[in-house]
Order: C-alpha cells, then sequence, then structure tokens
C-alpha cells in the first residue's frame, strides 16, 4: 500500500521547520519526505490526500498514560483508550503500571500486552512497576519484566521513601540498561495535600504542599542517579525551582530526563476556582509564575517531554468533597488542543512541541518513531490547528469524562491518524 | 619453615611461599585421611577449642575431625548459646577461655575483625574460621589444594568466582589467596551483590555468566542466603538463577576441563543446577569437603609447630 499526502505544511521536529510538501508512505514506514510541489506520478499510489495545507506532524507518544485494565475497566479499556488516542492524534501510548493489582510480574504484563495487542489498533508499550505492589519495600524481577517487554519501570505516584532499596533498585535497572521514571516529590511534605500553598490555598481552606516538596525529591533523586549511572526520567516536573538541578544535572552529563503534563502547563492553581474537582491533579496546579517557567522549559529543552499524564477516574470519585476526590484528569483527545493554545498565544513554536510531543519521548523509550524522517514507522497527525470548538466532555471516546477542559473554547481539530501507515482515525478530506 | 605465624587469621597476611608450604604439608594428610588408621599424635596433649559464635554444621564438623585425628583435646563451644547472651564482651571471654590454657582456639564470628581483636588477647593460636564478611582463610587454602590436585597446577589459571560476592569472606579469602599465586580472577554477579571499588582488588568484573565464564578454568560458584534474594538485593530466586545459576548451557561457555567448586551448603536450583553439581565431570565439590579436613589437619601442624617453637625461644 502507497498512500501520497500531499499538499501538507510538514511539522519536522529535528530540522526545527515547518514546510509546504509531501509525505509518502509505503506500507508500514515512511518513505519520502519532499518540500514543494508533487514530482511524482499520482497514478502509482494506491491512494492520494490532498491535505489541504494542513499541519501534517509525527504522531504524538504519550508518555504515562493509565488505562484502567485490569482492575477498573469501568474507568478505562484498552478499546477506549485506543478510541480517544487515536481521535486525539496520539499514535503511541506508554503505559503505567499503577492499575489493580499493579504490573510487577512478567505473567501479569503479559496480560497487558496480550490484551493491548488483541483490541489496540494503536502502539501500546507497556512500563512494570519497580517494586511489588508499588509499595517500595522489594524490587520486582526487572530482568524477566525487560525479557517480557516492559519498556521502564516506574512505581508512578508512589514515591520510594527507603533510598537504600531505591539505590540498590536503580543500580539493578542500570545494570539492565533499563530506563526508570520517578515522580519526584518528598512524601512527608506532602503528605494529605490537595493544593500548592499560597494566597489561593490558603483562601480556600485546602491542605497545602509547598512547591519545594518537588525540589526536594529531584535533589534526592538526582543524587542517586548519580550514584548509580541510571537512565531517568521525571514523569512530571511543575515548578520553577525544581529546573535549576534539572538544568545542572542536564549540564554534569547525567543520563536524565523530564516531562512536564500538559495540565500544568495550560492551567493554574485558580483554575481550581470554587472547589472543581475535576482540576484536582497529582502534583496540584501550581502558581501562574511556576506555568510560565514551565513554558520557557518547554520552549528552551530543560523539559523534555509533554505528556497528558491521562488519569481516568469515574463520575462517583470526583463527586466529592475537593479534599477527598480522586486526583487525576484524562487527556488523550485533548493533548493536542491544549498544546496547541501554547502555538496560538506564541508561546512555542509547532516544531518544539512536537519535539516534546513526539521526538523526544521516541528517542528517550528507543522507538523507532516520532520524526517524519524516511524508514520510520509512519505513525502520522493530520490536523487543522485553527479549527475552533466547544469541548463538550460527554463527546469524549474516554469511558472517563473527568477532563478540566470541559466547555472551554479550544482551537485544534485532528482529520486523520495513521499508525504504522493505517488510518486508524478519520474525518472527509479531499481525497 | 617459612610459616611461622602464631595465628591464622587472613589470607592478606600471608606470603606466596607460606601458601605453598600450608598446602604441601595439607597434602600429606589427603592420603593419610584416606587410610583405615587415620589418627597421629602430632598434637597429642594439646587442647584445642571451637568457638562458633555463628551457626556452622561442616565447618565446625572438619574443624573438629582434624583436631582430633591429629590427637588433640577437642571442645566445642557454641557460643550463642552460651556467656554472650548473658552479656559479656567478646574480650571478656577470651580472657576467661585464655585462663585455662588451651593451645589452640578456632574461632567463628559474625563480626568482620572481631577474630583478630580475640587473637590478641589471648597467649595460643588463633584460626579465624571466618569472621564477617571479611575472611575465611581455610576455605581459601582448601579451595586452592583443590585446584592444584585436580588442574596439576595454581597458576596461570583463570577462575571465576560467581554469585554474592558482596556478602562472601569465601570471595574475599579466595580472590587474595589466587591473586597471589599468579591467577586470573574473574568476579560475576549481580550489580547489587558486587561490592564497591573491586575491580582495584585485582579482579575482572562481569554481570553477564555467559561472558564471565567465556574460557574460564575453575568456576566457584557461592551461596546465595534466602533473605538477599527476595526483592531486596535480586529481584527473586527465578530471576536470579536465569541469570546467574550455574547450568551447563552457561558451563559450556568455560573450558571444556573446567572444573565446578561450591563451598556449601548448597542452594540447588538458586545458584547451581541440583544436576550439575553431582556431575563428576565437572564438580569437585565432595572433593572440597574432603580436603577441608587435610588442610585443617595441615594449618593446626604448622601453628602447633610455631607456638612450641616461640615457647622453646621464649623460654
Amino acid at each position: 500500500m502507497k498512500i501520497l499526502l500531499k499538499n501538507a505544511h510538514l511539522i519536522d521536529p529535528v530540522l526545527d521547520s515547518v514546510k509546504l510538501g509531501y509525505l509518502i508512505v509505503c506500507d508500514d514506514k515512511i518513505s519520502k519526505l519532499c518540500y514543494g510541489k508533487v514530482i511524482e506520478d499520482e497514478k502509482f499510489f494506491d491512494r492520494v490526500i490532498d491535505c489541504s495545507e494542513k499541519y501534517l506532524a509525527p504522531g504524538i507518544i504519550d508518555v504515562g498514560v493509565k488505562i484502567c485494565e485490569p482492575g477498573e475497566r469501568h474507568k478505562e479499556s484498552f478499546r477506549t483508550a485506543s478510541l480517544a488516542a487515536a481521535s486525539g492524534g496520539v499514535t503511541s501510548i506508554i503505559t503505567r503500571p499503577d492499575t489493580i493489582p499493579a504490573i510487577d510480574t512478567p505473567e501479569k504484563l503479559e496480560f497487558v500486552i496480550k490484551r493491548a495487542d488483541t483490541v489496540s489498533p494503536i502502539n501500546i508499550y507497556p512500563m512494570a512497576a519497580l517494586t511489588r505492589d508499588r509499595a517500595g519495600s522489594e524490587m520486582t524481577e526487572l530482568g524477566l519484566l525487560r525479557d517480557a517487554g516492559a519498556i521502564g519501570f516506574t512505581d508512578c505516584d508512589q514515591v520510594m521513601a527507603n533510598n537504600k532499596v531505591l539505590t540498590r533498585c536503580l543500580t539493578y535497572a542500570a545494570s539492565l540498561d533499563m530506563l526508570v521514571q520517578g515522580h519526584p516529590q518528598d512524601i512527608t511534605l506532602s503528605a494529605g495535600a490537595s493544593a500548592t500553598s499560597g494566597k489561593f490555598a490558603s483562601l480556600k481552606g485546602l491542605p497545602s504542599v509547598n512547591a519545594i516538596a518537588e525540589t526536594i525529591g529531584v535533589q534526592r533523586d538526582l543524587a542517586i542517579v548519580e550514584l548509580t549511572g541510571v537512565k531517568y526520567h521525571f514523569d512530571q516536573l511543575s515548578t520553577a525551582r525544581a529546573l535549576d538541578p534539572l538544568k545542572r544535572a542536564k549540564r554534569d552529563g547525567l543520563d536524565v530526563t523530564a516531562g512536564a503534563s500538559i495540565h500544568h502547563l495550560t492551567l493554574n492553581e485558580m483554575d481550581i476556582g470554587d472547589y472543581r474537582t475535576f482540576f484536582k491533579i497529582k502534583p496540584p496546579l501550581r502558581a501562574e509564575d511556576d506555568r510560565l517557567a514551565m513554558i520557557e522549559a518547554v520552549a528552551d529543552g530543560t523539559i523534555d517531554i509533554i505528556s497528558s499524564m491521562h488519569t481516568p477516574q469515574d463520575e462517583e470519585s470526583k463527586r466529592l468533597p475537593f479534599e477527598e476526590a480522586a486526583s487525576g484528569a484524562v487527556g488523550l483527545e485533548t493533548i493536542l488542543p491544549a498544546s496547541l493554545k501554547l502555538y496560538h498565544n506564541n508561546s512555542i513554536s509547532l516544531p518544539k512541541l512536537f519535539r516534546a510531543l513526539s521526538l523526544n519521548p521516541a528517542k528517550r523509550f528507543n522507538l523507532n518513531r516520532g520524526t517524519l524522517e524516511p524508514n520510520k514507522k509512519a505513525d502520522l497527525v493530520l490536523f487543522d490547528a485553527d479549527a475552533p470548538f466547544v469541548l463538550n466532555r460527554f463527546n469524549l471516546n474516554s469511558k472517563s469524562k473527568n477532563t478540566p477542559y470541559d466547555e472551554s473554547l479550544m482551537q485544534g481539530k485532528v482529520i486523520k491518524t495513521f499508525v504504522n501507515g493505517q488510518e486508524v482515525y478519520g474525518e472527509s478530506i479531499n481525497e | 619453615m617459612v610459616f611461622c605465624d602464631r595465628h591464622l587469621l587472613g589470607i592478606e597476611q600471608l606470603k606466596q611461599v607460606e601458601i605453598l608450604e600450608i598446602l604441601d604439608c595439607a597434602e600429606k594428610y589427603v592420603n593419610l585421611n584416606r587410610e583405615t588408621k587415620k589418627n597421629s599424635n602430632i598434637l597429642s596433649g594439646l587442647t584445642q577449642i571451637n568457638m562458633f559464635f555463628e551457626n556452622s554444621t561442616r565447618t565446625q564438623a572438619s574443624f573438629e575431625l582434624a583436631g582430633k585425628r591429629l590427637g588433640a583435646d577437642v571442645m566445642n563451644m557454641t557460643m550463642q548459646a552460651s556467656s554472650i547472651k548473658k552479656g559479656e564482651t567478646l574480650i571478656d571471654t577470651a580472657l576467661t577461655l585464655n585462663a585455662m590454657n588451651p593451645d589452640l582456639i578456632v574461632v567463628r564470628h559474625p563480626q568482620s575483625g572481631a577474630v583478630k581483636l580475640l587473637a590478641e588477647k589471648v597467649n595460643c593460636s588463633v584460626i579465624n574460621a571466618g569472621d564477617g564478611l571479611h575472611e575465611h582463610p581455610t576455605q581459601a587454602l582448601l579451595d586452592a589444594l583443590t585446584i592444584r590436585r585436580t588442574k596439576g597446577r595454581l597458576q596461570s589459571l583463570s577462575v571465576a568466582i560467581c554469585g554474592d560476592i558482596a556478602h562472601s569472606r569465601v570471595a574475599r579469602s579466595n580472590l587474595l589467596l589466587l591473586n597471589k599465586l599468579g591467577n586470573r580472577i574473574r568476579l560475576i554477579g549481580p550489580r547489587t551483590l558486587m561490592p564497591s571499588g573491586v575491580s582495584e582488588l585485582g579482579a575482572e568484573v562481569f554481570e553477564d555468566m555467559y561472558l564471565g565464564l567465556n574460557d574460564v578454568d575453575v568456576v566457584m560458584m557461592l551461596r546465595l542466603q534466602n533473605e538477599r534474594m527476595d526483592g531486596s538485593f535480586v529481584p527473586s530466586r527465578r530471576e536470579y538463577y536465569h541469570r546467574w545459576g550455574l547450568n551447563s548451557e552457561k558451563l559450556s561457555c568455560a573450558k571444556k576441563d573446567v572444573i565446578v567448586m561450591h563451598p556449601g551448603p548448597m542452594n540447588r536450583g538458586v545458584e547451581i543446577d541440583g544436576t550439575l553439581a553431582d556431575d563428576i565431570n565437572h564438580s569437585v565439590i565432595q572433593d572440597q569437603v574432603e580436603i577441608g579436613v587435610a588442610v585443617r589437619m595441615g594449618v593446626m601442624e604448622l601453628l602447633a609447630r610455631n607456638v612450641s617453637r616461640q615457647f622453646l625461644k621464649g623460654g
């Protein structure tokens, strides 16, 4: 199968450019990328798509998605998460192991891989737990999990308190040359908090955590990363002060990267307003200064990856007093339009956005994807960056509808999504 | 007569010639032990006390047998059950025993350096039967003699020591001894069980058994204790066996005439495949036990000689 996607604005995160041109997909791979007018004979193609000068970019690779199988399929399943991803321009998902039970044995991992293979048209790469039950005391079978297909290890938002155990786990992971993802936080400071310390939390009377808890977490983790030489990724940073130690570590040559959630880049603590629980996430939404610092960090490359931290919660777990309500928000379908907010307000260019959405996650997790270069897998998203719409959460494909963007005006609609050269989501366009 | 120390506390203090003298002396007891009448009267009239502050079956039995075959009066003291429970310090225990005029004390203690401390407080000879993570010299000597008897030489061999290096006094003593005699040592094990800075002690470090065992002449397996397999140092028993357990597939990377050793007690199916442990073509694990008695007899003979010499000199 040969597909010609012509007349598209090609977003190239490697060359940091956006140019009009065309792209040829041959079976599951990109075979050619050219700028300018089409010089090929269209009759040699099985399919010719006129992109009408819309944007064509490498598909989004979303790191840290929670699919609630096993355990809470009523919140999200592999099928619904894939539908949500495909319609949101997400072509690869890196899943979190914080299911019930946690993915902490090769047998459980096998279940995840089998389920993903059976029902999902998009790429699913599972991470496995670093410790049993994510309890922070006993290392999981990292070697056997790697052999069974784990792409990395993480205990998700469970921060390991015991530095001895953490050091041994990271040492063992380093010996396997495997990536570990951590959640930087000082858990003694953050215990019980549901907002960030400051005027807002004080006014609303919410238990809060000082932003410094994240800095302490980052510094602790970096010290052990330096000791063990492990490849390490911070799942999400959200505060300005945590960026300095990260910059220093990168400058010193540690193999460390960091992510930010799209929610922390587009929302701040004030959005919580009158105790709106859809805005309760972990770590909590921060001050506006922090948000601006994070955007700058994405633009200058200090923050490597933007992810949705897709965390489905059913209505009941959110329809509770703010402190009691579950944390997390869905994000697979909104990560693109929400990221485009940063483009529309001139904070970040499109190629730099896709560097954080596609290129860097692919690099970090060793996936042969994430760019428009020939020979890469043809994971593509064609989108109209300007199309406006008002988000109605009940139109989401995710089983859970807990999005903070409900009823907000957004810009940017996915027209088509391709995974391995196959169209997995499509609205009609000139063919 | 080159070995003239009063104690045997470790391999670290021994010179190459001293090691060889001990091995030569032990060699004759290997033959004696195969006779029907195994006794000699070299230690006749001397008193040997075995003080084990840590559980041991085989080492204690080996020392007891060695002493008895040489004609000594042997007394075993199981220290967990006695005075330390009542709060006596190690030094007081040593002084008390010393007052009973023993000639030879064999000590095992869970703390590194404790045997040396005890040796400083008594007038007799002390043999270190294992102190903490530090040394187990008679084990290294018996391993050396086993290698020499099977391989015909004790230099220019490539020896792999595999498993829980970090918690092994056997590994430390063997590393020291085999290095002094000019062999190449490889340490193989998970990074979490490799002591820091160990490569500076004259060993090549490997994590992969297949790479580490390539072309070696001798494989020494170490015991992995149960509590270390539970996700603390290594994830699980099955992952450990999968990656570091010795089986015939991994062993096929070594030389054809490779020998397999284990200080015991073995965990079959954890660090070593059960069938392989019994394979008479490679395994010398039973020989190690036999030679162990002879080596301890040799050590005792030399120490007894040194004590009487010093006594004469001093007198």
